[in-house]
Protein backbone atom coordinates (compact mmCIF):
# COMPACT_ATOMS: atom_id res chain seq x y z
CA UNK A 1 0.00 0.00 0.00
CA UNK A 2 1.80 3.35 -1.00
CA UNK A 3 1.45 5.91 1.46
CA UNK A 4 -1.23 8.39 -0.24
CA UNK A 5 -3.43 5.41 -0.99
CA UNK A 6 -3.41 4.97 3.15
CA UNK A 7 -3.87 8.60 3.47
CA UNK A 8 -6.75 8.41 1.07
CA UNK A 9 -8.51 5.20 3.35
CA UNK A 10 -7.47 7.32 7.06
CA UNK A 11 -9.73 10.38 5.12
CA UNK A 12 -12.26 7.59 4.37
CA UNK A 13 -12.58 6.01 7.51
CA UNK A 14 -12.69 9.42 9.10
CA UNK A 15 -15.69 10.69 6.65
CA UNK A 16 -17.24 7.12 8.04
CA UNK A 17 -17.11 8.02 11.42
CA UNK A 18 -18.03 11.35 11.91
CA UNK A 19 -21.18 10.55 9.41
CA UNK A 20 -21.76 7.95 12.37
CA UNK A 21 -20.93 10.21 14.77
CA UNK A 22 -23.33 12.83 13.59
CA UNK A 23 -25.82 10.35 13.10
CA UNK A 24 -26.01 9.20 16.09
CA UNK A 25 -26.20 12.44 17.72
CA UNK A 26 -29.25 13.74 15.29
CA UNK A 27 -30.67 10.02 13.95
CA UNK A 28 -32.29 12.23 10.71
CA UNK A 29 -31.73 9.26 8.34
CA UNK A 30 -31.48 6.42 10.54
CA UNK A 31 -35.54 7.51 12.19
CA UNK A 32 -36.89 8.07 8.79
CA UNK A 33 -35.47 4.68 7.88
CA UNK A 34 -36.60 2.66 10.25
CA UNK A 35 -39.92 4.24 10.63
CA UNK A 36 -40.77 3.95 6.94
CA UNK A 37 -39.67 -0.37 7.16
CA UNK A 38 -41.69 -0.90 10.28
CA UNK A 39 -44.58 1.08 9.15
CA UNK A 40 -44.19 -0.85 5.64
CA UNK A 41 -43.90 -4.08 7.22
CA UNK A 42 -46.83 -3.47 9.66
CA UNK A 43 -48.65 -2.28 6.39
CA UNK A 44 -47.75 -5.57 4.60
CA UNK A 45 -48.90 -7.71 7.63
CA UNK A 46 -52.37 -6.38 7.59
CA UNK A 47 -52.77 -7.86 4.19
CA UNK A 48 -50.91 -10.71 5.03
CA UNK A 49 -53.79 -12.81 5.81
CA UNK A 50 -54.78 -13.38 2.38
CA UNK A 51 -51.52 -14.61 1.28
CA UNK A 52 -51.56 -17.21 4.18
CA UNK A 53 -52.90 -20.03 2.04
CA UNK A 54 -51.79 -19.64 -0.84
CA UNK A 55 -49.27 -21.63 -2.78
CA UNK A 56 -46.23 -19.76 -4.92
CA UNK A 57 -46.42 -16.78 -2.42
CA UNK A 58 -42.44 -16.20 -2.29
CA UNK A 59 -42.62 -13.96 -5.95
CA UNK A 60 -45.05 -11.69 -3.78
CA UNK A 61 -43.55 -11.72 -0.21
CA UNK A 62 -39.84 -11.05 -2.28
CA UNK A 63 -41.74 -8.27 -3.92
CA UNK A 64 -43.03 -6.67 -0.81
CA UNK A 65 -40.15 -6.86 0.82
CA UNK A 66 -37.79 -5.21 -1.46
CA UNK A 67 -40.32 -2.25 -2.09
CA UNK A 68 -39.98 -1.58 1.45
CA UNK A 69 -36.28 -1.66 1.95
CA UNK A 70 -35.85 0.51 -1.78
CA UNK A 71 -38.45 3.28 -0.49
CA UNK A 72 -37.18 3.05 3.35
CA UNK A 73 -33.83 3.63 0.95
CA UNK A 74 -34.54 6.59 -0.72
CA UNK A 75 -35.75 8.13 2.62
CA UNK A 76 -32.88 7.96 4.14
CA UNK A 77 -29.79 6.97 1.88
CA UNK A 78 -29.66 10.69 -0.13
CA UNK A 79 -29.39 12.38 3.45
CA UNK A 80 -25.14 11.98 3.98
CA UNK A 81 -25.00 14.61 0.94
CA UNK A 82 -28.28 16.41 1.40
CA UNK A 83 -26.91 17.33 5.20
CA UNK A 84 -23.91 18.62 3.96
CA UNK A 85 -25.32 21.25 1.73
CA UNK A 86 -28.32 21.75 3.76
CA UNK A 87 -25.95 22.34 7.30
CA UNK A 88 -23.12 24.15 4.75
CA UNK A 89 -20.68 22.14 5.85
CA UNK A 90 -19.77 21.46 2.48
CA UNK A 91 -17.63 24.05 1.81
CA UNK A 92 -15.25 23.20 4.58
CA UNK A 93 -15.17 19.45 4.01
CA UNK A 94 -14.74 20.30 -0.26
CA UNK A 95 -11.41 22.37 1.08
CA UNK A 96 -9.68 19.43 3.22
CA UNK A 97 -10.56 16.74 1.85
CA UNK A 98 -9.85 14.64 -0.77
CA UNK A 99 -12.75 14.03 -3.24
CA UNK A 100 -12.49 9.92 -3.58
CA UNK A 101 -11.90 10.11 0.35
CA UNK A 102 -15.43 11.76 0.85
CA UNK A 103 -17.10 9.64 -1.76
CA UNK A 104 -15.88 6.13 -0.09
CA UNK A 105 -16.51 7.34 3.59
CA UNK A 106 -20.14 8.33 2.38
CA UNK A 107 -20.40 4.95 0.58
CA UNK A 108 -19.19 2.66 3.92
CA UNK A 109 -21.84 5.14 5.87
CA UNK A 110 -24.62 4.08 3.20
CA UNK A 111 -23.77 0.83 3.36
CA UNK A 112 -23.86 0.35 7.34
CA UNK A 113 -27.31 2.08 7.40
CA UNK A 114 -28.50 -0.25 4.99
CA UNK A 115 -27.28 -3.48 6.48
CA UNK A 116 -29.08 -2.18 9.72
CA UNK A 117 -31.91 -1.48 8.04
CA UNK A 118 -31.82 -4.92 6.15
CA UNK A 119 -31.33 -6.23 9.49
CA UNK A 120 -35.00 -4.77 11.06
CA UNK A 121 -37.33 -4.96 7.85
CA UNK A 122 -35.97 -8.43 7.60
CA UNK A 123 -37.11 -9.66 10.74
CA UNK A 124 -40.08 -7.53 10.64
CA UNK A 125 -41.15 -9.30 7.43
CA UNK A 126 -40.34 -12.33 9.17
CA UNK A 127 -42.03 -12.00 12.22
CA UNK A 128 -45.11 -9.74 11.18
CA UNK A 129 -45.78 -10.93 7.23
CA UNK A 130 -44.68 -14.82 7.93
CA UNK A 131 -42.17 -14.66 5.75
CA UNK A 132 -40.23 -18.32 5.63
CA UNK A 133 -36.41 -18.35 4.53
CA UNK A 134 -35.80 -21.74 2.69
CA UNK A 135 -32.48 -20.96 2.21
CA UNK A 136 -30.73 -18.41 4.96
CA UNK A 137 -27.25 -18.24 3.06
CA UNK A 138 -28.88 -17.45 -0.15
CA UNK A 139 -31.11 -15.24 1.00
CA UNK A 140 -28.76 -12.66 3.09
CA UNK A 141 -26.01 -12.45 0.53
CA UNK A 142 -28.86 -11.37 -1.72
CA UNK A 143 -29.96 -9.16 0.84
CA UNK A 144 -26.23 -7.81 1.17
CA UNK A 145 -25.84 -7.71 -2.60
CA UNK A 146 -28.46 -5.89 -3.33
CA UNK A 147 -27.82 -3.61 -0.87
CA UNK A 148 -24.66 -2.81 -2.42
CA UNK A 149 -25.90 -2.52 -5.71
CA UNK A 150 -28.37 0.05 -4.15
CA UNK A 151 -25.64 1.84 -2.05
CA UNK A 152 -23.13 2.22 -4.91
CA UNK A 153 -25.88 3.86 -7.18
CA UNK A 154 -28.12 6.04 -4.63
CA UNK A 155 -24.43 7.38 -3.18
CA UNK A 156 -23.65 8.51 -6.58
CA UNK A 157 -27.40 10.18 -6.94
CA UNK A 158 -27.12 11.93 -3.55
CA UNK A 159 -24.15 13.47 -4.06
CA UNK A 160 -25.94 14.95 -7.29
CA UNK A 161 -28.74 15.99 -6.15
CA UNK A 162 -27.80 17.54 -3.32
CA UNK A 163 -27.22 21.25 -4.46
CA UNK A 164 -30.78 20.83 -6.66
CA UNK A 165 -33.76 22.50 -5.43
CA UNK A 166 -36.95 19.73 -5.15
CA UNK A 167 -34.00 17.19 -3.82
CA UNK A 168 -36.47 14.11 -3.01
CA UNK A 169 -38.63 14.37 -6.35
CA UNK A 170 -35.65 14.41 -8.46
CA UNK A 171 -33.98 12.05 -6.47
CA UNK A 172 -36.62 9.10 -7.19
CA UNK A 173 -37.05 10.31 -10.79
CA UNK A 174 -33.16 9.71 -11.17
CA UNK A 175 -32.69 6.63 -8.69
CA UNK A 176 -35.33 4.69 -10.25
CA UNK A 177 -34.36 3.98 -14.06
CA UNK A 178 -30.34 2.77 -12.37
CA UNK A 179 -32.65 0.27 -9.48
CA UNK A 180 -34.72 -1.55 -11.82
CA UNK A 181 -32.00 -4.04 -13.28
CA UNK A 182 -30.83 -4.66 -9.98
CA UNK A 183 -34.24 -5.11 -8.36
CA UNK A 184 -35.31 -7.67 -10.93
CA UNK A 185 -32.42 -9.40 -10.12
CA UNK A 186 -32.58 -10.13 -6.63
CA UNK A 187 -36.72 -10.07 -6.17
CA UNK A 188 -36.12 -12.81 -8.79
CA UNK A 189 -33.08 -13.95 -6.67
CA UNK A 190 -35.11 -13.56 -2.79
CA UNK A 191 -37.91 -15.76 -3.97
CA UNK A 192 -35.38 -18.65 -5.01
CA UNK A 193 -34.11 -18.09 -1.63
CA UNK A 194 -37.40 -18.02 0.13
CA UNK A 195 -38.53 -21.29 -1.69
CA UNK A 196 -35.39 -23.32 -0.30
CA UNK A 197 -33.43 -23.41 -3.78
CA UNK A 198 -29.62 -24.31 -3.73
CA UNK A 199 -27.00 -21.89 -3.52
CA UNK A 200 -26.48 -22.83 -7.50
CA UNK A 201 -29.65 -21.97 -8.66
CA UNK A 202 -29.20 -18.13 -7.22
CA UNK A 203 -25.63 -17.76 -8.97
CA UNK A 204 -26.30 -15.86 -11.57
CA UNK A 205 -28.13 -13.65 -10.03
CA UNK A 206 -25.57 -12.97 -7.70
CA UNK A 207 -22.90 -12.57 -10.35
CA UNK A 208 -25.29 -9.95 -12.08
CA UNK A 209 -25.50 -8.10 -9.01
CA UNK A 210 -21.95 -8.24 -8.35
CA UNK A 211 -21.19 -6.82 -12.02
CA UNK A 212 -24.19 -4.13 -11.49
CA UNK A 213 -22.24 -3.10 -8.04
CA UNK A 214 -18.71 -3.03 -9.50
CA UNK A 215 -19.92 -1.23 -12.86
CA UNK A 216 -21.90 1.35 -10.32
CA UNK A 217 -18.88 1.68 -7.68
CA UNK A 218 -16.12 2.38 -10.84
CA UNK A 219 -18.74 5.18 -12.77
CA UNK A 220 -19.53 6.83 -9.53
CA UNK A 221 -15.35 6.92 -8.34
CA UNK A 222 -14.65 8.36 -12.07
CA UNK A 223 -17.58 10.88 -11.30
CA UNK A 224 -17.59 11.92 -8.57
CA UNK A 225 -14.65 14.66 -8.48
CA UNK A 226 -16.79 16.48 -11.51
CA UNK A 227 -20.15 16.31 -9.30
CA UNK A 228 -18.72 16.94 -6.03
CA UNK A 229 -16.69 20.26 -7.17
CA UNK A 230 -19.42 21.75 -9.70
CA UNK B 1 11.04 34.68 7.46
CA UNK B 2 11.60 31.19 8.20
CA UNK B 3 12.73 29.55 4.12
CA UNK B 4 10.53 26.45 4.79
CA UNK B 5 7.05 25.60 6.00
CA UNK B 6 5.65 22.03 6.70
CA UNK B 7 2.29 21.39 4.80
CA UNK B 8 0.57 18.23 4.56
CA UNK B 9 -0.43 17.17 1.00
CA UNK B 10 -2.43 13.97 0.72
CA UNK B 11 -0.63 12.63 3.63
CA UNK B 12 3.11 13.21 2.49
CA UNK B 13 4.72 15.89 4.48
CA UNK B 14 5.76 18.67 1.76
CA UNK B 15 8.26 21.46 2.73
CA UNK B 16 6.90 24.40 0.97
CA UNK B 17 9.28 27.55 0.37
CA UNK B 18 7.33 30.41 1.17
CA UNK B 19 9.90 32.56 -0.24
CA UNK B 20 9.35 30.75 -3.87
CA UNK B 21 5.68 30.81 -3.13
CA UNK B 22 3.56 33.80 -5.28
CA UNK B 23 0.03 34.21 -5.89
CA UNK B 24 -0.46 35.57 -9.59
CA UNK B 25 -4.31 36.66 -10.87
CA UNK B 26 -3.99 37.70 -14.51
CA UNK B 27 -6.82 39.32 -16.58
CA UNK B 28 -9.21 37.81 -14.27
CA UNK B 29 -13.12 38.34 -14.86
CA UNK B 30 -16.29 37.00 -12.98
CA UNK B 31 -19.96 37.30 -12.93
CA UNK B 32 -23.38 35.38 -12.30
CA UNK B 33 -25.05 35.30 -15.77
CA UNK B 34 -25.00 38.40 -17.56
CA UNK B 35 -23.21 40.65 -14.73
CA UNK B 36 -20.26 41.21 -14.29
CA UNK B 37 -18.84 41.31 -11.03
CA UNK B 38 -15.03 41.17 -11.53
CA UNK B 39 -13.87 42.74 -14.65
CA UNK B 40 -9.99 42.26 -15.54
CA UNK B 41 -8.23 41.73 -12.57
CA UNK B 42 -4.14 41.24 -12.15
CA UNK B 43 -1.96 41.28 -9.51
CA UNK B 44 1.13 39.40 -7.64
CA UNK B 45 1.44 38.74 -3.98
CA UNK B 46 4.34 37.74 -2.78
CA UNK B 47 5.29 36.15 0.55
CA UNK B 48 4.63 37.81 3.41
CA UNK B 49 2.64 40.16 2.02
CA UNK B 50 -0.97 41.47 2.65
CA UNK B 51 -3.07 42.33 0.68
CA UNK B 52 -6.74 43.43 1.53
CA UNK B 53 -10.09 43.58 -1.02
CA UNK B 54 -12.08 46.05 0.20
CA UNK B 55 -15.25 47.21 -1.81
CA UNK B 56 -19.29 47.95 -0.77
CA UNK B 57 -21.75 44.76 -0.85
CA UNK B 58 -22.14 43.27 -3.79
CA UNK B 59 -18.83 44.44 -5.33
CA UNK B 60 -17.39 41.02 -5.55
CA UNK B 61 -15.01 40.28 -2.70
CA UNK B 62 -16.29 37.29 -1.33
CA UNK B 63 -16.71 36.06 -5.17
CA UNK B 64 -12.97 36.62 -5.56
CA UNK B 65 -11.95 34.89 -2.55
CA UNK B 66 -13.94 32.00 -3.68
CA UNK B 67 -11.95 32.08 -6.77
CA UNK B 68 -8.87 32.08 -5.07
CA UNK B 69 -9.56 28.77 -3.11
CA UNK B 70 -11.07 26.93 -6.40
CA UNK B 71 -14.51 27.34 -4.95
CA UNK B 72 -15.81 29.10 -8.15
CA UNK B 73 -14.25 29.60 -11.86
CA UNK B 74 -13.25 33.25 -13.30
CA UNK B 75 -15.11 33.69 -16.27
CA UNK B 76 -11.67 34.47 -18.26
CA UNK B 77 -8.38 35.08 -17.30
CA UNK B 78 -6.47 32.55 -14.87
CA UNK B 79 -5.26 32.42 -11.43
CA UNK B 80 -2.09 30.21 -10.40
CA UNK B 81 -0.06 29.82 -7.20
CA UNK B 82 3.43 29.60 -8.66
CA UNK B 83 5.85 27.51 -6.42
CA UNK B 84 9.15 25.84 -7.58
CA UNK B 85 8.77 26.71 -11.25
CA UNK B 86 5.79 24.84 -11.20
CA UNK B 87 1.87 26.61 -11.44
CA UNK B 88 -1.44 25.47 -9.81
CA UNK B 89 -4.53 25.98 -10.27
CA UNK B 90 -6.52 27.01 -7.06
CA UNK B 91 -8.55 23.34 -6.52
CA UNK B 92 -4.68 21.58 -7.07
CA UNK B 93 -3.10 23.84 -4.00
CA UNK B 94 -6.21 23.47 -1.73
CA UNK B 95 -3.31 22.35 1.16
CA UNK B 96 -1.94 25.60 0.72
CA UNK B 97 -4.91 27.52 1.34
CA UNK B 98 -6.76 28.55 4.80
CA UNK B 99 -10.17 29.52 4.32
CA UNK B 100 -12.16 31.96 6.81
CA UNK B 101 -15.48 33.22 5.70
CA UNK B 102 -19.11 33.56 7.56
CA UNK B 103 -20.51 30.68 5.21
CA UNK B 104 -17.86 28.30 6.02
CA UNK B 105 -20.25 26.28 8.68
CA UNK B 106 -18.38 23.40 11.09
CA UNK B 107 -20.17 20.23 12.17
CA UNK B 108 -22.63 21.64 14.80
CA UNK B 109 -23.17 18.29 15.99
CA UNK B 110 -19.46 17.87 16.88
CA UNK B 111 -17.34 19.46 19.27
CA UNK B 112 -14.89 21.53 18.53
CA UNK B 113 -12.27 19.24 18.99
CA UNK B 114 -13.75 16.45 17.10
CA UNK B 115 -14.43 18.89 14.26
CA UNK B 116 -10.74 19.55 14.57
CA UNK B 117 -9.73 15.93 14.74
CA UNK B 118 -11.80 15.01 11.62
CA UNK B 119 -10.33 18.24 9.40
CA UNK B 120 -6.73 17.10 10.25
CA UNK B 121 -7.73 13.46 9.31
CA UNK B 122 -9.04 14.05 6.32
CA UNK B 123 -6.16 16.70 5.19
CA UNK B 124 -3.84 13.23 6.51
CA UNK B 125 -2.65 15.12 9.38
CA UNK B 126 -2.39 13.63 12.77
CA UNK B 127 -3.46 16.19 15.80
CA UNK B 128 -2.74 15.51 19.45
CA UNK B 129 -4.94 16.64 21.48
CA UNK B 130 -2.12 18.59 22.75
CA UNK B 131 -2.21 20.39 19.94
CA UNK B 132 -5.51 20.85 19.15
CA UNK B 133 -5.80 22.83 22.83
CA UNK B 134 -2.96 25.13 21.68
CA UNK B 135 -4.95 25.76 18.43
CA UNK B 136 -7.84 26.63 20.58
CA UNK B 137 -6.01 28.56 23.15
CA UNK B 138 -4.65 30.60 20.37
CA UNK B 139 -7.97 31.73 18.82
CA UNK B 140 -9.26 32.35 22.50
CA UNK B 141 -11.96 28.82 23.06
CA UNK B 142 -9.58 27.78 25.73
CA UNK B 143 -11.61 25.03 28.29
CA UNK B 144 -14.68 25.04 25.28
CA UNK B 145 -12.70 22.33 23.06
CA UNK B 146 -15.13 19.63 24.43
CA UNK B 147 -18.53 21.79 24.21
CA UNK B 148 -20.74 21.09 21.38
CA UNK B 149 -20.63 23.62 18.22
CA UNK B 150 -24.54 23.98 18.42
CA UNK B 151 -23.80 25.24 21.51
CA UNK B 152 -21.50 28.05 20.38
CA UNK B 153 -22.45 31.70 19.79
CA UNK B 154 -22.06 33.29 16.50
CA UNK B 155 -18.65 34.83 17.61
CA UNK B 156 -17.26 31.49 18.95
CA UNK B 157 -18.35 29.74 15.82
CA UNK B 158 -16.31 32.16 13.88
CA UNK B 159 -13.23 31.62 16.21
CA UNK B 160 -13.25 27.88 15.47
CA UNK B 161 -13.54 28.94 11.81
CA UNK B 162 -9.76 30.25 12.40
CA UNK B 163 -8.80 26.73 14.27
CA UNK B 164 -10.38 25.07 10.99
CA UNK B 165 -8.25 27.63 8.73
CA UNK B 166 -5.21 27.31 10.71
CA UNK B 167 -4.93 24.00 11.46
CA UNK B 168 -2.76 22.54 8.47
CA UNK B 169 -0.46 25.90 8.88
CA UNK B 170 -1.31 27.14 5.03
CA UNK B 171 1.01 28.88 3.39
CA UNK B 172 -1.85 30.99 2.04
CA UNK B 173 -4.96 32.57 4.56
CA UNK B 174 -7.50 33.67 3.02
CA UNK B 175 -10.14 35.91 5.32
CA UNK B 176 -13.42 37.20 4.21
CA UNK B 177 -14.45 39.51 6.80
CA UNK B 178 -12.19 38.12 9.53
CA UNK B 179 -13.76 40.46 12.52
CA UNK B 180 -17.56 39.41 11.38
CA UNK B 181 -19.29 38.89 14.60
CA UNK B 182 -15.94 39.06 17.08
CA UNK B 183 -15.40 41.20 20.18
CA UNK B 184 -12.99 43.07 20.90
CA UNK B 185 -10.76 40.44 21.97
CA UNK B 186 -11.89 38.50 19.11
CA UNK B 187 -10.30 41.19 16.98
CA UNK B 188 -7.02 41.06 18.32
CA UNK B 189 -6.77 37.56 17.79
CA UNK B 190 -7.63 38.43 14.07
CA UNK B 191 -5.02 40.57 14.33
CA UNK B 192 -2.15 38.47 15.75
CA UNK B 193 -3.14 35.90 13.33
CA UNK B 194 -2.41 38.10 10.17
CA UNK B 195 0.50 39.07 11.72
CA UNK B 196 1.87 35.98 12.68
CA UNK B 197 0.81 34.80 9.22
CA UNK B 198 3.66 37.13 7.76
CA UNK B 199 6.27 35.25 8.84
CA UNK B 200 4.88 31.99 7.11
CA UNK B 201 3.20 33.14 3.74
CA UNK B 202 0.57 35.58 2.82
CA UNK B 203 -2.54 36.92 3.62
CA UNK B 204 -5.74 38.11 1.37
CA UNK B 205 -8.41 40.14 3.48
CA UNK B 206 -11.69 41.13 1.73
CA UNK B 207 -13.46 43.55 4.00
CA UNK B 208 -15.61 46.54 4.38
CA UNK B 209 -14.76 47.59 7.39
CA UNK B 210 -12.24 50.66 6.77
CA UNK B 211 -10.62 50.11 10.20
CA UNK B 212 -9.42 46.80 8.67
CA UNK B 213 -7.61 48.27 5.61
CA UNK B 214 -4.74 48.85 8.01
CA UNK B 215 -3.86 44.72 7.83
CA UNK B 216 -2.96 45.33 3.93
CA UNK B 217 0.15 46.02 2.40
CA UNK B 218 -1.63 46.83 -0.31
CA UNK B 219 -5.28 47.17 -0.84
CA UNK B 220 -7.17 46.73 -3.91
CA UNK B 221 -10.83 48.64 -3.82
CA UNK B 222 -13.18 46.99 -6.01
CA UNK B 223 -16.34 49.13 -7.22
CA UNK B 224 -19.73 47.93 -8.05
CA UNK B 225 -19.75 50.42 -11.33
Amino acid sequence: MTPSLQALLTAAWAVFVKDLRSELRTRYALNAMLLFAASSAVAVSLGAQFLGTQQNVEPLQAALLWIALLFAALNGLSRSFVQEEETRTALALRLASPPTAIYLGKLLFNLLLLAALDTVTSLLFIMFVGVEVGNVGLFVTLLALGSLCLTTATTILAAIIAKANFKSALFAVLAFPLFIPPLILVIRGTALALTGASWGDGASFLQALISYAVVTFVASLFLFRTVWES
Amino acid sequence: MSATIRVVKSGWVELVDVNALRLELSNVTAGYGSRVVLRAISLTLGPGETLVVSGANGSGKSTLLRMLCGLQQPTSGTIQYCHDGMAYAPEQARHLLGWVAPDLMLYRELTARENLHFFAEVRGMHCSDMQIDELLERIGLSGRGDDRVIGYSSGMTHRLRYAYALLHHPPVLLLDEPTVTLDAQGATVVEQVVDAQRAVGMSIIATNDPRELRFGDYVLTLNTA
